[in-house]
């Protein structure tokens, strides 16, 4: 179990830190539906974003995928280290390759946010969708 | 997904092993077996193994089948002997690209064409429109499998299987009705589309799955990998081998499309889009694919606009993608001719940012002969 995070349908995990920030990265599910990671755009520190939008991409070999910002607030921090090390997303999607932290303007969006069993268990529905 | 997709004879196999499939032009296929990198490396340094089943089988015959295909294709069918293997384009009257194709010379009045999947039918079609008497078509596609064994270890693992000197056989050539153990009617051609030495391997649907694990075994010391249409992709892109849909298409013509060594507008037989392709010959053609390697962060994906130093615009990314072998983000694109030689630094749109590159020699990779 990832002690206390949330989690977007998206499938971005959200760790708070304090209360009124959070780090934000992928999924270990969606780093598997991606492959391997060799590119990773973060976004500006200082940048506003909002629930909902883009705030950065991953790309695959194969593919491009949005990340989009799972609450809204102003970027802190973003990982730098993805720009030279991307595959940090594979090896450790839950810690090294985190992506962004982002200080929360309505700390209240959290509660929109998934639990880590209710994370799991959506994530075993579309499983199980896409193998049917 | 309502519609049933086609399988390969290596199905079973797939389900078996819980490997993952999408649908590539209505085939049930692998993008990967473990990791696109991991595949495309190994295929660099040691072999790997497709399956390209869902590639197309055409059989030609008859006494009228050299000159029925010397007048659909633009290269010169003529100087193809028993046992060689020729690439070749199709193409409309404007010199558009219905596809291009392998022919393999079976026999004085015999020719196996094999077309890109998705244009398995398209092809097949025009054949027919275009039949003249003395010629029979067949489409094999249903009855035959593909392998292809690729890498500098691909030699040495299929020798295991063959009493053949597999040595002798020479790029784009092919032996026939090779007994690999106890499958015993396979073709063999050294050719593939990776950049790397290797061959493909003909043979009945029903045999495909047995050699498949033949293979397999006999390449596990060698450190053999299975790999799916990831890396098969990034293995051409790499090794500058135009695609159809991206670099070929029926708007792209084979002198554009970077085959220009497959169109011999000399040649004695006239052929469907001469005349067109002499006269892009003659002026020149207006736009080409170049390669482009970026200078800026980011990766080049197929549609992405390409811009010249002063804003215009000047052609679009038709296969982008960050190279393993090389760790560089390559792309190749349909650029206008005029000003655009290699060293010519350009801009590419990707998502709202425009992002530097610079126009490259092409091939990005080309294999070291020993």
């Amino acid at each position: 179990m990832k002690e206390n995070r949330l989690y977007s349908k998206e499938h971005e995990w959200i760790l708070p830190l304090g209360e009124d920030a959070v780090r934000v990265g992928i999924t270990d599910y969606a780093v598997k539906q991606l492959g391997d990671v060799v590119y990773v755009e973060v976004p500006e520190v200082d940048a506003e974003v909002s629930i909902g939008s883009e705030m950065g991409t991953v790309e695959s070999i194969k593919s491009a995928s949005e990340i989009f910002a799972p609450v809204t607030g102003i970027i802190l921090a973003v990982n730098e280290e993805l720009e030279d090390a991307p595959e940090l997303v594979n090896a450790s999607p839950f810690e090294e390759g985190w992506f962004a932290e982002i200080q929360l303007e309505n700390p209240v969006e959290l509660e929109g946010l998934l639990s880590e069993e209710n994370y799991q268990a959506y994530v075993a529905e579309l499983v199980i969708e896409e193998e049917a | 997904m309502g519609k049933e997709l086609k399988r390969t004879p290596l199905f079973n196999y797939y389900k078996e092993n819980d490997i993952k499939l999408i649908d590539f032009g209505g085939w049930a296929l692998p993008i990967q077996f473990s990791s696109i990198t991991d595949e495309h490396k190994s295929v660099r340094e040691k072999a790997g193994l497709f399956d390209v089943s869902h590639m197309g089988e055409i059989l030609v015959k008859g006494t009228g089948s050299e000159g029925f295909l010397n007048h659909l294709l633009t290269n010169d069918v003529s100087k193809l002997t028993v046992g060689q293997a020729q690439y070749n384009a199709i193409v409309y009257e404007n010199g558009g690209t219905i596809d291009d194709l392998i022919i393999f010379k079976l026999d004085k009045l015999g020719y196996l064409v094999t077309p890109n999947a998705s244009n398995t039918e398209k092809v097949f079609q025009w054949m027919k429109k275009e039949i003249v008497e003395d010629v029979i078509l067949e489409n094999r596609s249903e009855d035959i499998g593909l392998i292809a064994l690729q890498g500098p270890y691909a030699e040495r693992i299929l020798q295991k299987l063959a009493d053949d000197d597999l040595s002798k056989l020479k790029p784009f050539h092919f032996f026939q009705h090779v007994a690999l153990k106890d499958i015993t009617s396979v073709l063999i051609s050294r050719t593939g589309y990776t950049g790397e030495d290797g061959f493909e391997l003909y043979l009945e649907t029903d045999e495909t799955e047995k050699l498949w694990h033949l293979i397999l075994e006999a390449g596990m010391e060698e450190g053999l990998k299975t790999c799916g249409l990831g890396a098969r992709d990034t293995l051409r892109l790499e090794a500058s081998l135009s695609l159809y849909g991206n670099e070929l298409s029926d708007e792209i013509s084979p002198l554009q499309g970077g085959i220009g060594f497959a169109v011999k507008t000399k040649k004695e037989a006239d052929f469907i889009g001469k005349a067109a392709l002499t006269a892009q010959l003659k002026n020149g053609v207006d736009k080409k694919i170049k390669g482009l390697e970026l200078i800026g962060k980011g990766i080049a994906r197929h549609g992405y606009k390409v811009f010249d130093e002063g804003g215009s615009e000047i052609g679009v990314i038709t296969s982008g993608t960050k190279s393993p072998t090389l760790s560089n983000s390559i792309a190749l694109a349909l650029l206008s001719t005029s000003g655009n030689e290699v060293g010519t630094k350009v801009k590419i749109e990707i998502r709202n940012k425009l992002v530097d590159a610079v126009i490259v020699q092409l091939p990005f990779y080309k294999r070291e002969i020993d």
